[in-house]
């Protein structure tokens, strides 16, 4: 099976009904996508698919074959994507563990809406769990990286 | 503070030459005062060759070996702003490292090598400053060599040395440092002079934190690590009578079916394989004593063993004489819940055995004991088990367990498979597995004078040891009385003003594994605390600010944060129709904190608004760090307020993911404000003071805009 991960072609052995994140953790080998609960409730696996937030741990890897897929890794070669700018310079992350779930969440969020209201992200970002509770950091990083966004077009 | 300090102490500060050219800094524990755990310790003689703490390379590249494990608290930027702090170093060339586990590594005032108690930071303060120190004064030293000028007249600044005109960077300086004798006494900055501690400082570990390159224990991988996933009992203390792994062989990608103390485990070539086969494993559990157990029944148990005699913690004066002539008595029952730590990262851990060595990759808080445990499982020495911490996807006290109990369940699935092997835990696993924040009731019986101020206080506190049967027992647990089932209680600066006072504990064994939950007995105890003394400020018809004031007298750094809280969330002002505030003020871990919170209900779902922080922990190093942990110790703590609760039915957990054991989400965060008090004090922990406040101001604020006291979490309103 050929799976298309940020830009690169990989051929991969796996049931078609492998969860997408085991996949591209244990097979691909990129391991930026975390895997938190399982059934889709807390938003660590998020990657997207076809440019829209997808829950990997739910998705069928047999349903992405050869669909261009994102991941943490894949957004930008430096850390530099305003999203990620926006989370250094908040000082987002404490334990980081779902931050990659997090970022995910938010890219896909701003390219719907560049201009996100607080609702905006209570809607968006309410999959995503964080246990440390950054979430006021997140939202005021979102915020931020709208803008930064902004400025450099 | 600026007291040298001279290699003849306790510890003491070696430096050598890196083999690749540079200067080494280690630490030195002669005496190697040991935690005293039963088996033994390894004797100084035997100790590892010098550890780093610090290293400078030839490229001015400066190297922190931490010996605590990051979680998300922040001190893989906190210990090294220290180390910076006396280096003069330049921030930007500082590189991070988990220390191995070493007795060098063990905690300054615990004695083995562990991250817990909110104490990393100021149990280091010294050390680590010595190390920056040592390491400055060598340089200056070699600088001074070099230019043939006198040591006094040289400065230092971001990594240079600086004589005149002339600037000689670290990098350069390193080896002819490294060859110097070590000096008898290194002088520490006066904190006058500090640049670095104090200021507001970004987080070291954001770079591969927003990349996915950060690399957690689930991430650890290596040429021929097989994953397992485990078969546990579901009910607490039973084993496996027999299995059938037939199914499980079936499934693609299953390598090995293997019986260990704790279930069955299933190895795989990846996870997606091992949890097929575990689910496909047919197992028969003999589900021993504990198949019966109820919360409903526990609940019951607990209520009449309240009022039996328990084993008394503080007894003063004659409190029950003193509640018979009170002018009023007011009597409360409050209660909280199980609860998992569930920390995003489910549990892992890999090892990779050979006869002579076992290595172990995860995120662990309990390096010591973990190397103590694994080493009598494999067989082999203390020294000859290597840890490899990562990053931990949160800890919470889940991944100090005293028992080691998911490190030494990876060593036996190594070692009956004879694969390097890496135990992955669903979350379903997580959730059910146990070593529980325990069920705890408080029964509060307080009489007040005819101001309404507390004259007698009678108070029982029912709830599972935490320590009981771990090696901490004998340090902690004295006269019967497990002091993290009290602190906060014990300790309570209303307590202490009351002359007729009795608290006594009753430690019921459930069977169940209980443990640390951030904030420990505090998680509890700040909920009864400071829920009943807002009762009694309501039944003497006063502000329950001003209440607090009286009521804790001259306790000045609870009443510092309670007046910084309170003035800064305009307490006594105006609000919003449908929305009220609520305070509460607690002491743990050597920080006080206050919160006032404001509350809206709406249709029937509590909603908190705002929350107004003030905390007083002594010599702030990383205010940035102390915001982002009042901000997370709140969101952790209000999580477990307004959703988290573990049941138990016919011995067996209900709850199991996300969906039904709630925490905080983003749409439920209320806008937090941080207000840190200047102070000069011994710095104190924040990792987990900034939770025990938040449940009390939440129910507090709740009484004041329902006229509903809520004496249980989570808090639920009556329907």
């Amino acid at each position: 099976m050929k799976l298309h991960v940020n830009g690169k072609q990989y051929e991969i052995t796996a049931p078609a009904d492998m969860p997408l994140l085991w996949a591209l953790r244990d097979l691909v080998g990129l391991t930026g996508t975390k895997f938190g609960c399982g059934i889709a409730q807390c938003g660590a696996c998020t990657v997207h698919v076809d440019g829209l937030p997808r829950r990997s741990c739910v998705t069928p890897v047999g349903a992405v074959e050869g669909r261009p897929i994102t991941t943490i890794e894949g957004l930008s070669p430096d850390g530099t994507h305003p999203v990620q700018q926006a989370w250094t310079e908040l000082d987002v992350v404490q334990c980081g563990y779902c931050q990659s779930g997090q970022i995910m969440s938010a890219v896909a969020l701003l390219a719907e809406k560049p201009e996100p209201t607080d609702a905006d992200i209570d809607a968006a970002m309410s999959g995503n769990i964080c246990r440390c509770g950054t979430y006021q950091r997140i939202r005021s990083a979102i915020h931020r990286a709208a803008e930064l966004a902004k400025e450099t077009k | 503070m600026n007291a040298p300090f001279t290699r003849s102490r306790r510890q003491f500060l070696q430096h050598s030459a890196l083999a690749f050219g540079g200067l080494v800094i280690a630490l030195v524990v002669p005496d190697a005062r040991r935690f005293a755990i039963a088996q033994g310790a390894p004797s100084p003689a035997k100790l590892p060759p010098p550890n780093a703490f610090l290293r400078i390379s030839t490229d001015d590249q400066v190297t922190v070996l931490i010996s605590h494990a990051e979680m998300g608290q922040g001190i893989w930027t906190t210990l090294p702003m220290l180390i910076a702090e006396e280096l003069d170093a330049d921030w930007s060339k500082m590189t991070v490292a988990h220390a191995p586990v070493a007795p060098v590594y063990a905690h300054t005032v615990f004695g083995m090598q562990m991250t817990g108690g909110s104490s990393s930071t100021w149990s280091e303060f010294d050390r680590y400053r010595q190390a920056g120190a040592l390491a400055r004064t060598l340089l200056v030293q070699a600088a001074s060599k070099r230019l043939g000028v006198r040591a006094s007249r040289l400065r230092t600044e971001n990594g240079v040395v600086i004589a005149g005109d002339q600037r000689l960077r670290y990098g350069e300086l390193a080896e002819e440092a490294a060859r110097l004798p070590t000096p008898r006494k290194v002088v520490l900055k006066d904190p006058k002079s500090w640049k670095i501690i104090g200021q507001p400082t970004r987080r070291l570990d954001t770079p591969e934190k927003i990349t996915g390159r950060a690399q957690f224990g689930m991430d650890v991988h290596f040429d021929g690590l097989l994953t397992a996933v485990v078969a546990r009992s579901p009910v607490f203390g039973g084993s496996v009578k027999s299995f059938d792994a037939a199914q499980a062989q079936q499934v693609p990608g299953v390598r090995a079916v293997v019986q260990v103390p704790s279930g069955v485990a299933v190895l795989a070539d990846h996870y997606w394989a091992a949890k097929l086969g575990r689910d496909a494993l047919k197992v028969e559990w003999d589900t021993g004593p504990n198949a019966a157990l109820d919360t409903e029944v526990l609940r019951n148990k607990f209520r009449s063993l309240a009022s039996t005699t328990g084993t008394p913690v503080i007894r003063e004066g004659d409190a029950s004489a003193k509640l018979a002539t009170a002018a009023k008595v007011l009597e409360a029952e409050y209660a909280v819940p199980y609860l998992a730590h569930a920390p995003m990262e489910p549990l892992n851990c890999a090892v990779r055995l050979s006869p002579d060595k076992c290595e172990i990759w995860t995120g662990t808080q309990f390096q010591g004991l973990d190397q103590q445990v694994a080493a009598k499982i494999a067989g082999l020495k203390p020294e000859q088990v290597e840890i490899h911490t990562q990053f931990l996807g949160g800890g919470f006290g889940r991944r100090a367990t005293p028992t080691s109990d998911f490190i030494s369940e990876a060593v036996h699935v190594a070692r009956a498979s004879g694969k390097p092997v890496k135990v992955v835990w669903t979350r379903e696993d997580d959730v059910r597995g146990g070593y529980y924040r325990p069920l705890v009731l408080h029964a509060m019986r307080v009489g007040v004078d005819a101001q309404g101020m507390p004259v007698a206080w009678k108070h029982s506190v029912v709830g599972q040891s935490i320590l009981a049967g771990t090696p901490f027992e004998p340090m902690m647990v004295k006269n019967g009385v497990d002091a993290t089932s009290v602190e906060g209680a014990s300790d309570s600066p209303y307590l202490a003003r009351i002359a007729d006072r009795f608290l006594e504990l009753h430690s019921p064994d459930t069977g169940i594994p209980v443990l640390w939950w951030r904030s420990v007995g505090h998680t509890h105890t700040a909920f009864a605390m400071e829920s009943f003394v807002d009762e009694l400020a309501h039944a003497a018809g006063k502000d329950p600010v001003e209440y607090r004031r009286a009521a804790l007298g001259d306790h000045a750094r609870h009443v510092g944060v309670l007046n910084l809280a309170a003035e800064k969330a305009g307490w006594g002002t105006p609000l919003p129709k449908g929305r009220a505030r609520g305070v509460a003020v607690h002491e743990s871990f050597g920080s006080f904190v206050a919160q006032v919170a404001e509350v809206s209900v709406d249709n029937g779902v509590i909603r908190t608004h705002r929350v107004v922080c003030a905390i007083d922990c002594g010599i702030a190093v990383n205010p940035e760090t102390i915001r982002a942990q009042m901000e997370s110790g709140i969101a952790f703590g209000l999580g477990a307020a307004l959703h988290s609760k573990l049941t138990f039915k016919d011995g067996r957990v209900q709850e199991s993911n996300f969906h039904d054991y709630r925490v905080l989400r983003m749409n439920e965060m209320p806008q937090v404000e941080v207000h840190i008090m200047p102070s000069k004090e011994k710095a104190g922990g924040v990792g987990e003071p900034g939770v025990p406040p938040i449940a009390p101001a939440v129910a507090n604020a709740l009484f004041a805009l329902t006229g509903t006291r809520l004496r249980e979490l989570p808090l639920q309103l009556p329907a």
